[in-house]
């Protein structure tokens, strides 16, 4: 049952994945496209969650973690981005 | 009874990302997107990371704090960065849709200007 369970989530979290692919190319300001790569990244890791939990080996989670570090780091960066048009501002110094 | 247990936990969070995906595609501008985003897929990312938990703590014999450390993490950095954005975009001034009734930030955007 779980198998089944498993394939179901993965080709549901497939599908918002091209729905939010939509939205990255469509949408009409950078910030619609940042939350639409933040949508991605998140299906992502549940998608590659799930497949650790169907094929039954935890090694996967690994990779899990490492995408969800680069999904922060990225949001946070594509912010600074938008606020101040550089990502490393050292316009203090 | 674990493994109906794992299963209603995957289909929730599964639920919640791709109600999450719909208002993305469904809102009229980038606030109600990513209010509509950030929250849902949050508890699903969450509730599908404690289904993992559960069935590792079943099916093999080493206890793993991976999942754990993972959802700790999603829980705290998926709003701090949604509400970087959002606040990066209202700075920028990305415009609001036509149906807001109030905008209390105002003063905050003309003090960035100046």
């Amino acid at each position: 049952m779980i198998l089944w369970v498993c394939n179901v989530a993965l080709a549901l979290q497939f599908v918002s994945i091209l729905a939010a692919t939509y939205r990255l190319l469509v949408g009409p300001t950078v910030a619609d496209r940042a939350v639409a790569l933040d949508a991605i990244m998140v299906h992502i890791l549940a998608m590659i969650v799930v497949f650790a939990i169907r094929e039954n080996t935890p090694d996967y989670l690994d990779a899990a973690m490492v995408i969800a570090i680069l999904s922060f780091l990225a949001t946070v960066a594509i912010a600074k981005f938008m606020k101040r048009g550089v990502v490393i501002d050292r316009s203090a110094d | 009874m674990i493994e109906v247990l794992t299963s209603l936990l995957i289909l929730t969070g599964v639920f919640f990302s791709v109600v999450g995906t719909l208002g993305i595609i469904r809102m009229p501008d980038v606030y109600n997107r990513i209010h509509a985003m950030s929250k849902a897929s949050t508890l699903g990312v969450v509730s599908i990371l404690f289904a993992s938990s559960l069935h590792f703590l079943t099916h093999t014999s080493a206890f793993s704090m991976k999942e754990l450390a993972i959802l700790v993490f999603m829980y705290l950095s998926n709003p701090v960065g949604a509400h970087a954005i959002i606040r990066a975009a209202y700075l920028v001034g990305v415009p609001l849709s036509e149906r807001t009734v109030g905008d209390q930030l105002q003063h905050e955007k003309s003090a960035h200007h100046e």
